[in-house]
């Protein structure tokens, strides 16, 4: 394709708790630190995408970094904002609306689990009074029902959390950055069995930023492009499981993951044995399970094995969350996405220091998932 | 269950009380048959907006279920304080047309709980405050 985009910079503020910044400081660091990874002044951009869920507007950044009058489009997709900012910033210059684009994201959560309003996911209010409007709980149930049909036990859950933790000590901008035993985990707090508490993410704080423009133009700004291949957003379908259902069809149908992992896949021309390295949307350890097979690395219900056998650790072949994911990163709503494909490019550019995957990995993958049923996909490849 | 006077109820168009024995209460789609709970405006499924009324029933299959093990923030209305919170059961269960209805679970023991047992349909007052009239919802319990 001759009009591909690269991503040329890439900017994080580490997530976590940083009590003297607000979320959108915290997005105005990173996209500071991706243009200046990308030889970039802000003058230079002509188009901007970012969004956030509690930090406030994302073309408010625009006061911070300089009031350029570019297009600046405030993005609101729940867990897929960034995938769905950087979608858009590619369509956007594939268009020629503009040569150098960003996306943006960032955020700054309240303490403790979020509570959505009933009306806002137009329900009524005693669905909520009566304690059945949990993320928690609809990860419990969905896991639960997954588990019963493939056949998989709690061991799996334990590893995954277990793995998230191992790689979140090895990544010096990571949250969580101390391992846990396997029984520290298998035995925390049961939050919704079968999730414990450290099988959960929690929301946290950070800012994430990519800097893109023309494949063809990337290498005047940088040794070590990023194409994308593919970066797909899908919605549910009818029958799909997500959250804050009362009721769920008779028929279920296929998740907007695969939707978005199918088309993503044909985009690019490959497929997933031909993947180095992946992020996979990890709010909690049921989800990192049933998005491996989601995504198609595994047939459902071969996780379990997969897991045992070390093949998604560093070192495997097929090494998942790299940098310890949602559950050692914290999940800043509208930066998560941009962090799994800040944590890609930092693999292909050979960069990752002692998380780094061995042999130069050449293809990334990332995937998010989240309310109300929304997937974002992108394929990535070193330039 | 009898009871003297009808009941508060936190969500009195979905349920049906039959003296005692209530059901739950949804729509179907008069062009392709879907069913949803709870009732639904339209249907997601053919993208038609004709519904009518329809009886989901009062028993089912557990589904899925999980155990809710710290206490909710609003819009949570339980009233209880946190020390006085006691964990409880939340599920799915496949009614005969086979939707899947979510609902608070009378039992909260996880060994007391198999996907596939059979449920049936009762109230249970989640909101007991003093000096106010007790707040019932549906609830499933394991079938006797
Ligand atoms: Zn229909």
């Amino acid at each position: 394709m001759d009009n591909e985009v690269a991503i040329i910079g890439v900017g994080l503020h580490p997530f976590g708790r940083t009590d003297g910044l607000s979320g959108q400081q915290q997005g105005a660091y990173a996209l500071r630190e991706a243009l200046k990874d990308a030889g970039v002044e802000w003058k230079q951009v002509g188009v901007a995408y970012g969004g956030s869920q509690d930090g406030g507007n994302a073309d408010a950044l625009s006061n911070h970094l300089g009031l350029t009058g570019i297009p600046f489009v405030n993005v609101a997709n729940g867990c897929a904002t960034g995938g769905s900012a950087l979608a858009s910033v590619i369509a956007a210059i594939q268009s020629g609306m503009a040569e150098i684009g960003v996306a943006v994201g960032f955020d700054k959560h309240p303490r403790g689990a979020f509570n959505p309003r009933p009306k806002d996911w137009g329900l009524e209010d005693w669905y909520g009074e009566t304690g059945l409007m949990l993320t928690t709980q609809f990860f419990a149930l969905k896991t639960q029902r997954y588990m019963f049909e493939h056949g998989i036990t709690d061991d799996a859950l334990v590893r995954i959390a277990q793995r998230a933790f191992r790689n979140g000590a090895l990544t010096p901008h990571a949250w969580r950055r101390r391992e846990l035993s396997y029984e520290e985990i298998a035995e925390s707090m049961p939050v919704n069995l079968p999730l414990r508490k450290y099988m959960f993410c929690n929301p946290a704080e950070g800012g994430a930023a990519l800097v893109l423009c023309s494949a063809k133009h990337a290498r005047k700004f940088t040794a070590n492009p990023v194409i994308v291949k593919a970066a797909v957003m899908r919605t549910r379908h009818h029958g799909s499981f997500e959250v804050f259902n009362p009721g769920l069809a008779a028929q279920q149908s296929p998740a907007p993951t695969v939707m978005a992992s199918r088309a993503a896949f044909e985009l690019a021309g490959v497929g997933p044995g031909d993947i180095d390295v992946i992020q996979l949307q990890d709010t909690d350890s049921g989800s990192e399970l049933i998005h491996i097979a989601e995504n198609g690395f595994c047939e459902h219900g071969e996780q379990e094995h997969l897991l045992r056998s070390g093949a998604t650790e560093i070192n495997g072949r097929l090494p998942i969350n790299t940098d310890g994911g949602c559950l050692a990163n914290g999940e800043p709503v509208g930066a998560s996405g941009l962090r799994q494909v800040i944590e890609i490019c930092t693999q292909l550019r050979g960069q990752a220091g002692q998380r780094q995957v061995a042999d130069t990995p050449r293809l990334g993958y990332t995937h998010v998932y989240g309310a109300p049923g929304v997937s974002a996909v992108t394929i990535l490849q070193a330039g | 269950m009898t009871l003297d006077t009808p009941p508060k109820l936190a969500c009195p168009d979905q349920l049906e009380l039959n003296g005692g024995h209530p059901t739950l209460m949804g729509s179907r789609c008069r062009n392709c048959g879907e069913v949803y709970f709870p009732a639904s405006q339209g249907c997601t499924r053919c993208c038609a907006i004709d519904m009518e009324p329809f009886t989901l029933g009062s028993e089912g299959l557990l589904w899925s279920w999980t155990i809710q093990g710290f206490q909710p923030k609003t819009p949570y209305n339980g009233g209880e304080s946190e020390a006085d919170f006691k964990p409880y059961g939340v599920g799915y269960v496949e009614m005969p047309s086979g939707v899947k209805v979510e609902s608070r679970l009378t039992v909260a023991d996880p060994a007391a709980l198999r996907i596939g047992m059979p449920m049936v349909l009762t109230l249970e007052a989640y909101r007991q405050v003093p000096g106010e009239a007790p707040v019932f919802t549906y609830a499933f319990a394991p079938a006797a």
